[in-house]
């Protein structure tokens, strides 16, 4: 029996999230002044929750490596985000929401938690717009809709290509407000080093002022994890450069279970690598999809010559080229979701027909997409008899307005214009689904440490869907965690102030003062990013999009020598008690070098092919799936929740078995 | 590409910093400026000297993270782009290039290139937000409907993304830029009206007493701004101070 208790609430799924937040202890208002939540990490799930908490009375502290929480890497997101508004008429529902995320997430989420997401989808919508943020708006000055990946109604609300950074922003107005008021105190370039423990809760953190070096002490009477994903143990990902799994690792180290850690989403729209310099990868938004068509020529001459720079894509016929996406999943065409668009491409280049210059892209094209835009805008303009030229120049211009600015991005970083050739793309990491275990709470293993957004595990499953990274985000930042936590705080209300002074705070901050001076005291061998480069070689190699088990071995015992090599090795420059960005990377890589080893161990242990990742020995051997992912439900629909154990091959496996009674489970085909 | 750069250094704010030389090598088109300040680094590293502090972080511009006054310029040569964005095919082999913090009183330097940008959260916490409750409890989104033209306006002055480029394009070092697109956000929208008042008094103080200079229309905020943020807010924003000015 595993010792992992989910909390879900009894009753119908659709009712779960009501009768639970009429039951839960609600905390006075006079007391939450009287309690402290520390949020580490204030993108959209900590930005979010901040304000939401703040915003009822509880004193706030945010940390963040950043100089402002508006940096946040949730300000990358480009697409847009999910809601179940059925605006469009187009049949949707949060049923429909609910169904979609669980089947995009390959049947390996909990359904309560995203019954629950699907329920809450709408109030982001409309605490956004009330925020002011400006989402695209209809001639009638309504709010606009787009389709996205792996789904068939259109529910994506979007503010251009940067929706993340919209409502990034909206959340950091909210915080904002909260700091004006102070009921927010905000500490900006800080890094959180370690989580403290009194009498078995979370009680408060240990950081480090990244300015001046300064080891600080923080106590709070629960304390938020909201700090991302940890994509950047693959050293190249879509992921801004900082992003780290510090805070969540350090709360593992101390008890937090970590779910899934082998759970990778790998995004198939980003720009290929161009080199050994490359230090991350550009994604673009998955919209492009929407009027983007995916091909590789069909000829293997053809792609010698167009990599030879003899031939032109725009010269290749319609029936020179493979559209394989619609050849292979006609009912969903270009729009299948991110793994098997993303094995798709792969399964491409592999078989010897990628574009580019090292045989890793695909190509994404606009220009069917541009004729029929132009021809629609001359008919409604009352053009009757448009040139081609005509045509063209309208068709670009529709397509400026809804992807202009990601256009712009891909012409200054690869120097060829997207609107003429077709954008050369490939696969890249981009999000974790695997994170911090958490009850239907969000609370983790640690009594009084929660975990939300990308941080924790519960909503994506084995993939997700697009725009739904966003949307998860800010339902637990603003209308999940704001009451959970006061259920697990209205406990505290005569607990009083947390001291610092006492045996907890002295031997966390010890350790982390040792950990710190061990860094510092390598031989000076390699550099930080030599590591994180090796690390990230093994992960993508071994543990990348498709794994087996003989290289999952190899990559456990590889990640674990060069852990070793390491700490005896490692070169950190500098000074502690000062601005040194080399010894905040070599702490971070430390982490990755740990996590890249138990992501190996889980993905060794899940012997089956789900969602983002496609495990060799597990392949559809017959019938209209040949060839395709296989599942495995009968042996693997648990999460894989781990326990610190010291070295992560001894990380002890519990399992959380996924119940289903609101959804079969059925072979996922978009064919 | 071999190049010469001359990168300012200083330890920390108290400090006196100064332009030292680094000669560069096999540098490559397909950098970015930022990939060869980190091939720059490891080569320090490797030679156990100090690498060269920067800010940085998504690498695809939009945090507003990344600086520099590259050879004179915030951002460098390229227009309507941040310095991630910034490609070294732009540059030449055996060119010197002058890389430099952004320069104004307002943004202290914390080390090396790297400068404190805190003053444009402040002009925020005055006044940079709807003071909505974030209960959920907000009206439907579409009952409040805004003409497709004002959203898009106010979504174009929303893209700033805060790097402090206006400023240090700046020969006065003023914020006008970066403040007027916060204020314009809001007052192009419904939603923002209620606290315009307020809200333009408020910033705009704010930005005073952070030490910014003021705006006499030169203009070079515009031409540096990577996401074209329009001197039109500047206009805007002045209206809603005139305007604000006369109520209050």
């Amino acid at each position: 029996m595993s010792i992992l208790d989910s909390k879900i609430p009894e009753g119908p799924l659709a009712d779960k999230w009501t009768n639970y937040k009429n039951k839960i202890n609600l905390v006075n208002p006079a007391n939450k002044r009287n309690i402290d939540v520390i949020v580490v990490g204030t993108g959209l799930a900590g930005g979010s929750a901040a304000a939401t908490l703040a915003e009822l009375g509880y004193n706030v502290k945010t940390f963040c490596y950043s100089d402002s929480p508006r940096r946040a890497h949730s300000i990358a997101a480009q697409g847009g985000i999910n809601a179940a508004k059925n605006y469009q008429g187009d049949g949707d529902s949060d049923y429909r929401l609910f169904y979609d995320t669980v089947k995009g997430g390959d049947y390996r989420s909990r359904e309560a938690n995203v019954y629950r997401l699907a329920e809450v989808s709408g109030n982001i919508i409309d605490q956004c717009v009330a925020q002011g943020v400006p989402f695209a708006r209809e001639y009638g000055g309504l709010l606009d809709n787009r389709s996205f990946g792996g789904v068939l109604v259109s529910r994506t609300f979007y503010a251009k290509g940067q929706t993340g950074q919209q409502l990034l922003l909206g959340a950091y107005s909210a915080m904002n407000r909260q700091i004006n008021r102070g009921k927010i105190q905000a500490f900006n370039r800080h890094e959180m080093l370690d989580l403290v423990k009194v009498d078995g809760k979370a009680r408060g953190i240990i950081a480090r002022d990244l300015v001046t070096g300064e080891i600080e002490r923080h106590s709070a009477h629960a304390v938020v994890l909201a700090s991302g994903g940890y994509g950047n143990v693959f050293f190249l990902s879509t992921n801004a450069m900082g992003s780290n799994v510090m805070a969540a690792w350090r709360a593992h180290r101390r008890g937090a279970f970590f779910a899934n850690p082998c759970y990778t989403q790998i995004h198939p729209t980003c720009i290929p690598v161009s080199g050994d310099h490359q230090s991350k990868l550009t994604l673009m938004s998955e919209s492009l999809r929407n009027d983007g068509r995916i091909w590789v020529p069909k000829r293997k001459e053809d792609v010698e010559a167009i990599r030879t720079g003899k031939l032109k894509p725009t010269q290749l016929s319609e029936d020179e080229r493979d559209y394989y996406l619609e050849r292979r999943y006609p009912a969903f065409g270009n729009l299948v979701p991110r793994d098997v668009a993303s094995r798709a491409a792969k399964e491409r280049c592999d078989a010897g027909f990628g574009v580019n210059k090292t045989g890793e892209a695909v190509y994404l094209d606009f220009a069917s997409a541009i004729q029929r835009y132009g021809k629609e805008k001359a008919m409604t303009s009352g053009m009757h008899n448009p040139s081609k030229e005509e045509i063209t120049k309208m068709g670009e211009e529709v397509i400026e307005s809804k992807y202009g600015n990601l256009f712009q991005m891909y012409e200054k970083i690869v120097d060829e214009n997207p609107y003429k050739s077709p954008m050369m793309i490939y696969p890249a990491v981009h999000y974790t689904m695997g994170g911090l275990w958490v009850d239907y709470n969000l609370q983790t293993t640690i009594p009084g440490c929660y975990a939300a957004g990308e941080a924790n595990f519960s909503d994506h499953g084995a993939n997700r869907l697009g725009a739904s990274a966003l949307m998860q985000g800010l339902a637990d930042g603003y209308f999940v965690l704001p009451y959970t936590i006061g259920d697990y705080l209205s406990h505290d209300i005569r607990t009083g102030k947390i001291p610092t002074d006492t045996p907890e705070f002295d031997q966390a901050e010890k350790e982390v003062k040792d950990r710190i001076e061990k860094l510092m005291s390598g031989s000076g061998e390699h550099s930080v990013d030599y590591y994180h480069k090796k690390l990230g070689k093994i992960m993508w190699n071994k543990c990348g999009m498709s794994r087996n088990e003989k290289e999952l071995k190899e990559a456990i015992e590889e990640i674990s020598v060069l852990r070793e090599d390491f700490w005896k090795n490692v070169k950190v420059p500098g000074t502690v008690n000062s601005m040194n960005p080399e010894l905040e990377k070599a702490g971070r890589v430390a982490d990755f070098l740990e996590l890249g080893e138990l992501f190996a161990k889980d993905a060794l242990n899940r012997n089956e092919s789900c969602g983002g990742h496609f495990r060799e020995e597990s392949v559809e051997q017959s019938g209209e799936q040949k060839g395709e992912a296989l599942r495995d439900d009968k042996n693997f629909k648990y999460v894989a929740a781990w326990e610190y154990k010291g070295e992560p091959k001894d990380a002890e496996l519990h399992k959380e078995d996924l119940v289903f009674e609101n959804i079969e489970l059925k072979t996922r085909s978009y064919k | 590409m071999n190049l010469t750069l001359k990168i300012w250094r200083q330890s920390d704010a108290n400090s006196k910093g100064k332009l030292v030389d680094y000669s560069i090598s096999g540098i490559e088109g397909d950098m970015s400026f930022l990939e060869m300040l980190d091939v720059l680094n490891e080569d320090l590293i490797n030679k156990g000297e100090e690498p060269v502090v920067f800010d940085h972080d998504c690498r695809e511009g939009i945090c507003g993270a990344c600086s520099l006054q590259i050879n004179g310029e915030p951002h460098g040569p390229d227009r309507l782009i941040t310095t991630c964005q910034l490609h070294m095919r732009k540059f030449n082999d055996g060119d010197t290039i002058y890389i430099e913090p952004f320069r104004a009183k307002a943004f202290p330097v914390v080390k090396d290139l790297m400068v404190d940008r805190s003053s444009f959260e402040r002009i925020q916490h005055a006044g940079g937000y709807i003071s909505v409750n974030t209960s959920g409890n907000t009206q439907d989104a579409n009952a409040i409907p805004i003409r497709k033209e004002d959203a898009d306006e106010a979504m174009d002055a929303a893209t700033c993304i805060g790097c402090g480029a206006c400023v240090a394009a700046c020969k006065n070092a003023s914020a006008m830029l970066f403040t007027s697109a916060k204020v314009s956000q809001f007052a192009l929208l419904p939603q923002g009206q209620v606290e315009a008042t307020e809200r333009v008094l408020a910033m705009v103080n704010q930005m005073d007493e952070e030490g910014f200079g003021n705006c006499t229309n030169t203009g070079a905020c515009e031409i540096e701004c990577p996401k074209g943020i329009s001197l039109e807010n500047i206009a805007r924003m002045n209206r809603e101070y005139l305007k604000a000015s006369m109520k209050g």
